[in-house]
């Protein structure tokens, strides 16, 4: 490895740089190989009640009926919870920064929209026991067509709340960026190339699975101690649900068995929070890994098309995408990851016409959620796709096609802000020094602080 | 059904336990004993997470009901932390960076552990074979083996030391 060159820059830095480029022990690693890193589930209570969901078996139907009379004759079963008992049953978690509407329930009411959605919730003084009365209960349903492609979704009959299978952003149905004219620019290019790329969804599958305890306190507030990634969003989602002031929760985390995005989503707090509140006793809600599996957020699958104007030399004149990300039955970051997508749209390139289209759908699937750089990841292996697909088809150097297309400071990016602080010359150069590639001396030369070359 | 009685010798002490038909060896060590350090991660035999030495042999402690370990040695990460300092094994995973989360590191040192009582001198190879029970979702595989690799050297020379 070469070492980081901190000379780059380096008017821009003010302090020396003590910790890039270094090795540093983390400060739980001695409590990691000795197991005495404390775990939420390692902090257990007496007299604690399991809680297991009664899930859907369906991708799309209306609930007729929910039928736990056999359920609570299972020795052990203390009480179901059903939607009715959740104060604020409403909610989307990003509501905290003002997206709306609220369009996801805590416990479904009149339909299930994806298939391993929680209906209720069995707390009985044993796994074995709330595993046993969840398999008990018997929902009624009446199937509706599901619709699992992002496309077919857009004009397919809406199947959510409020009205749309789409988010709706600012009035409009996608997220859009327009510059230039990319019309004229397919019009005056030599080559039109366009690509379709797609992904599936990705499950994180941390090693700890999702999960919380919820223990009602003597002086009246609940501690949730839970291995969620955003504690804070968490707590304020929480008080908000269960229609308490926020300083009647306090939540114990922080320490998380591989989380990647996959936990933080508020699902199990909340419900095992009102079931310790409503039994006055502690409750667990931890997912098996089949649950971990099926339910928990995976990375959104997304479909891109990507379509260039290029001209025979390889500089990109107009560039169009159609973006779709699948948010699944419910919009959780979804809405948040499609604004990222959009925002790194049309990639670290200076294209003078571009136009793009990112649309959050809303299918029968999985809700996605949050995913180590989610909304950029699939939109980069697009972007950088079709950058080699376009070198293929001239027969050009790959590197050097994106030297070619750099963006560079100074230049005005798609989204109306000016380049400052670029460096994409520079690493590219750097990658081909350190794989023994030889730039032609004009690609050698070039820098990001001058249009120069 | 009836609860049992088993005795298990546990990190070297004698116990006797009143357990519930079907206990897995991981439900007494986390629940009766407060063994924490024994991370559940599937429950179904699938990641290695929950592993610990049933007679000096790794076994996933999620698989294994209790009441067919009857009189056995078991040992867990607590019982092989050395009450001062640390084991060679558990220095190399702090020094060679082989841990992230944490959460599989208990299975991967335990692993670590019957290999190098049973192969002082692995190859690579046989390191890979010898954690491929276990998953690792953070740190990715290469440090981890590294660190087992290392740990081998360090109770090598320890052991050279002491016969010197
Ligand atoms: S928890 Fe035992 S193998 Fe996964
Ligand atoms: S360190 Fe997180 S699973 Fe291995």
């Amino acid at each position: 490895m070469e070492k980081i060159d901190t000379s780059f820059f380096a008017k821009e830095r003010e302090a020396e740089l003590s910790v890039v480029g270094e090795s540093v022990q983390r400060a739980d690693a001695r409590g990691h190989v000795t197991g005495r890193t404390q775990f939420y589930e390692d902090v257990t209570f007496p007299n604690t009640l399991h809680l297991k969901m009664v899930r859907s078996t369906r991708h799309h139907a209306l609930i007729k009926g929910i039928d736990t009379e056999a359920a609570m004759k299972v020795p052990g079963v203390v009480r179901i919870l059903t939607h009715k008992d959740v104060p604020n049953n409403w909610y989307t978690i990003l509501k905290l920064i003002g997206v709306g509407p609220d369009d996801e329930p805590v416990l479904p009411e009149d339909r299930v929209l994806f298939m391993g959605e929680q209906i209720c919730a069995v707390l009985a003084e044993t796994p074995q026991a709330a595993l046993e009365a969840a398999r008990r209960v018997v929902v009624d349903y009446e199937d509706l067509p599901p619709v699992f492609d992002v496309e077919a979704a857009m004009t397919s009959t809406p199947f959510k709340k409020d009205g749309t299978n789409y988010f709706v952003y600012e009035g409009h149905n996608c997220r859009r960026i327009r510059f230039g004219d990319v019309e004229k620019g397919f019009a005056e290019a030599d080559h039109v190339i366009e690509h379709r790329y797609e992904s599936s969804p990705i499950e994180h599958a941390p090693t700890e699975t999702t999960g919380c305890t919820a223990k009602p306190e003597g002086n009246g507030r609940i501690t949730i101690y839970s291995n969620t990634q955003a504690l804070y969003f968490t707590l304020d989602n929480m008080a908000l649900i269960l229609g308490v002031p926020f300083n009647k929760l306090r939540l114990v985390g922080g320490t998380v068995g591989g989380g990647f995005g996959g936990k933080v989503d508020v699902i199990v707090e909340p419900i095992a929070a009102l079931g310790a509140m409503l039994t006055n006793r502690p409750v667990k809600y931890a997912y098996s890994r089949a649950e971990e599996m099926q339910v928990s957020s995976p990375r959104a699958a997304e479909r891109i098309y990507i379509k260039d104007g290029v001209m025979k030399d390889g500089r990109i004149i107009a560039r169009k995408i159609t973006l779709y990300v699948d948010a699944g039955a419910y919009c959780r970051h979804s809405t948040y990851g499609t604004t990222k997508a959009a925002a790194h749209m049309p990639g670290p390139y200076t294209i003078p016409n571009v136009h793009v289209d990112a649309y959050c759908v809303y299918t029968n699937r999985t809700p996605s959620s949050a995913m180590r750089g989610f909304g950029v990841t699939i939109g980069d292996f697009a972007l950088e796709s079709q950058m080699d697909q376009i070198a293929r088809f001239l027969d050009m150097d790959p590197m050097e096609l994106r030297l070619l297309n750099a963006y560079r400071d100074g230049d005005m990016k798609a989204h109306r802000k000016k380049v400052d602080g670029a460096a994409l010359v520079e690493v590219i150069q750097a990658a081909a020094r350190q794989t023994g590639k030889q730039l032609a001396p004009r690609f050698a030369k070039m820098s990001s602080m001058t249009r120069e070359g | 059904m009836k609860h049992s009685v088993v005795s298990l010798t546990i990190n070297g002490a004698e116990r006797q336990m009143l357990v519930a038909p079907g206990s897995t060896l991981i439900d007494v060590l986390r629940e009766s004993q407060g063994l924490t350090g024994t991370r559940r991660g599937c429950e179904q035999g699938a990641c290695g997470t929950c592993t610990v030495l049933v007679d000096g042999k790794t076994a996933m402690s999620c698989m294994l009901p209790v009441e067919t370990i009857e009189g056995a040695h078991v040992e867990t990460i607590e019982g092989l932390t050395p009450p001062q300092g640390l084991h060679p094994i558990q220095e190399a995973f702090l020094q060679g960076f082989a841990t992230q989360c944490g959460f599989c590191t208990s299975g991967m040192i335990m692993v670590a552990a019957a290999l190098l009582a049973k192969n002082p001198n692995p190859s690579r190879e046989d390191v890979v074979r010898a954690i491929s029970g276990n998953i690792c979702r953070c740190t990715g595989y290469e440090a981890i083996i590294d660190a087992i690799l290392d740990a081998a050297v360090r109770i090598r020379s320890a052991a050279h030391a002491e016969a010197a």
